[in-house]
């Protein structure tokens, strides 16, 4: 057996692997959203807070009486925004991104659509789940991906190329992969990551605009003084400008450790981890950018639909922004699977 | 100690008492959803299978042996009861199936026709689901059985009526059965 590192996954063990305690990993999912909502939308306030204090002269040691804004509205705003965006993301995350990568819902019926949705009926019933709601993206490059917002409300999506180019085997282990981010709820995290990552740039954008406009207006209002003013206003101000860097860090880092764990527990499903890393092989071959996928949706993929090189890399870089593990090290990682089985 | 601290100690594995309790009683149920699942799937099979044999038995004139074999295996798993009879006879048509299908590829023909290339990619899809069904339901008993063999759960699982479940074993026939001669004749 090769010997992991120890940040990664546990290895399988043995041919019949113990029943993982899919429970836990299911609340351990969970508790990291509700951690990365928390997160964003503490950022998103302190994003607003900054514009009460520097463009909307709020200041909390004046009172009402003495001419002071009475809230933080700016603060509120972004934090209602933040956690409407959320909530929309949650309920609604899953069409935006079907529509924004023009994917079809596949007619049960069709006969050339018949071993796709044997596949996912194998697929949905080998992890216990309910049957997913299946489309079809119309690109000659092969990728897919997961989205919805629990196993009950859940999507899967695949692109004609994909089809075309996977043997039955092959599309069993991708259709594992996507089942696994249903099982595991990391597909009710990126979508809602997803969201909030919007909510911040568009945000992070309208301060950045109020703010050149703000310089020619001459504003006394209740500006905190002094260096402790200084520095917020600083802090405030490169917080701004990176929010979009910071939004996409945070999200990056949540879709990159996915992929192996779903790369494992897909192997799990369909107990031949072989079909996987064939099919991982295949689509390495084949990384011409997927021109369908808009690219807030790139992290929910199986493989990155941008093809950009950081996603191959290893390092403080690729950790920083890569969306998924190179894809070497995925395969080889289900070669050792499948050694041992 | 004092009286607060009995009180809490008291309530604590009352607490977990009933955890256990409620656990066992819901692995049980998923036991037996799992079941469910791969009884639907083998019904399935059951039910395409005279229809494979149907659309087949024009193009294989010389191969009633296999045809018959795979429909006596159909009835005896139909009528097998309990889940060590059950996958013995299931596992005995999966090596039926697994044979005719085998024996299909020599008929050029066959892959000409639609309908018997949509009921074949339906019966290997149905093979997969029992198999699926199945791992999902060993993987269930796994753990319900766990469960009740765990301490201290071991000491009251009987007597709450919890009893282990059966694991649904097909590849023990499988072994059992001569394999199916596929050399031509």
């Amino acid at each position: 057996m090769a010997a992991n590192d120890p940040a990664g996954p546990p290895a399988p063990k043995g041919a019949r692997p113990a029943p993982r305690n899919l429970f836990a990993e299911q609340a351990a999912n969970r508790r990291t959203t509700w951690l990365l909502i928390g997160v964003f939308v503490l950022f998103l306030a302190f994003l607003g807070l900054g514009a009460d204090l520097f463009l909307l002269g709020y200041d909390p040691t004046r009172s009402l009486a003495r001419g002071g804004l009475p809230i933080p509205i700016a603060a509120t705003f972004a934090t209602f925004f933040g956690g409407i965006s959320a909530w929309m993301g949650y309920r609604f995350g899953d069409r935006a991104v079907l529509a924004s990568s023009h994917a079809r819902p596949v007619d049960p019926n069709d006969p050339n659509a018949r071993v796709l949705m044997n596949v996912v009926t194998e697929m949905a019933i080998a992890s216990g789940l309910p049957m997913p709601k299946v489309h079809v993206i119309d690109d000659a490059d092969p990728n897919a991906f997961a989205t919805g917002r629990d196993p009950d409300h859940a999507s899967i999506a695949v692109t004609t190329g994909l089809l075309m180019v996977m043997s039955r085997d092959e599309l069993q282990g991708v259709i594992a992969h996507e089942m696994s981010h249903v099982r595991n709820y990391d597909i009710q995290k990126m979508t809602i990551v997803a969201a909030l990552l919007g909510a911040v740039l568009l945000l992070s954008d309208w301060a950045s605009r109020v703010r050149l406009r703000g310089k020619s207006e001459d504003d006394d209002g209740g500006r905190v003084a002094g260096p402790l003013g200084l520095v917020i206003f600083i802090v405030w101000l490169v917080a701004i400008l990176l929010a979009p860097l910071i939004g996409n860090l945070l999200a990056t880092a949540v879709s990159r450790s996915r992929e192996y764990l779903a790369d494992a527990s897909g192997a799990e499903l369909t107990r031949n981890p072989m079909g996987l890393a064939n099919a991982l092989r295949k689509l390495e071959a084949a990384t011409a950018p997927t021109v369908a996928i808009a690219r807030g949706t790139a992290h929910l993929c199986i493989i990155d639909p941008l093809a950009r090189a950081v996603n191959e890399k290893e390092g403080l870089v690729a950790d920083l922004f890569a969306t998924h593990p190179p894809l070497q090290d995925r395969i080889a990682r289900l070669e050792a699977m499948a050694y041992q089985s | 100690m004092s009286m607060t601290a009995w009180v809490i100690l008291l309530a604590v594995i009352v607490g977990i008492a009933v955890w256990l309790y409620n656990s066992l009683v819901e692995l049980r149920n998923q036991v037996r959803n799992a079941w469910a699942q791969i009884d639907v799937q083998l019904k399935r099979r059951h039910d395409l299978i005279p229809n494979l044999v149907e659309a087949v038995k024009g193009y294989m004139q010389h191969e009633r042996e296999v045809l018959q074999r795979v429909t006596e295996a159909r009835s005896r798993a139909m009528a097998a009861s309990g889940a060590a009879q059950a996958g013995a006879a299931e596992g005995q048509l999966s090596q039926a199936v697994a044979g005719l299908l085998a024996v299909m590829e020599r008929y050029p023909d066959l892959k000409a026709n639609q309908n018997v290339l949509a009921l074949q990619e339906e019966i290997v899809s149905t093979e997969n689901r029992i198999g699926f069904a199945r791992q999902l339901y060993n993987d269930m008993v796994a753990r319900y059985n766990t469960r009740q063999q765990v301490f201290p759960v071991n000491l009251a699982a009987a007597a709450l009526g919890f009893a282990p479940a059966e694991f649904f074993q097909m590849d023990a026939a499988e072994r059992a059965v001569p394999r199916v001669d596929l050399s031509p004749r």
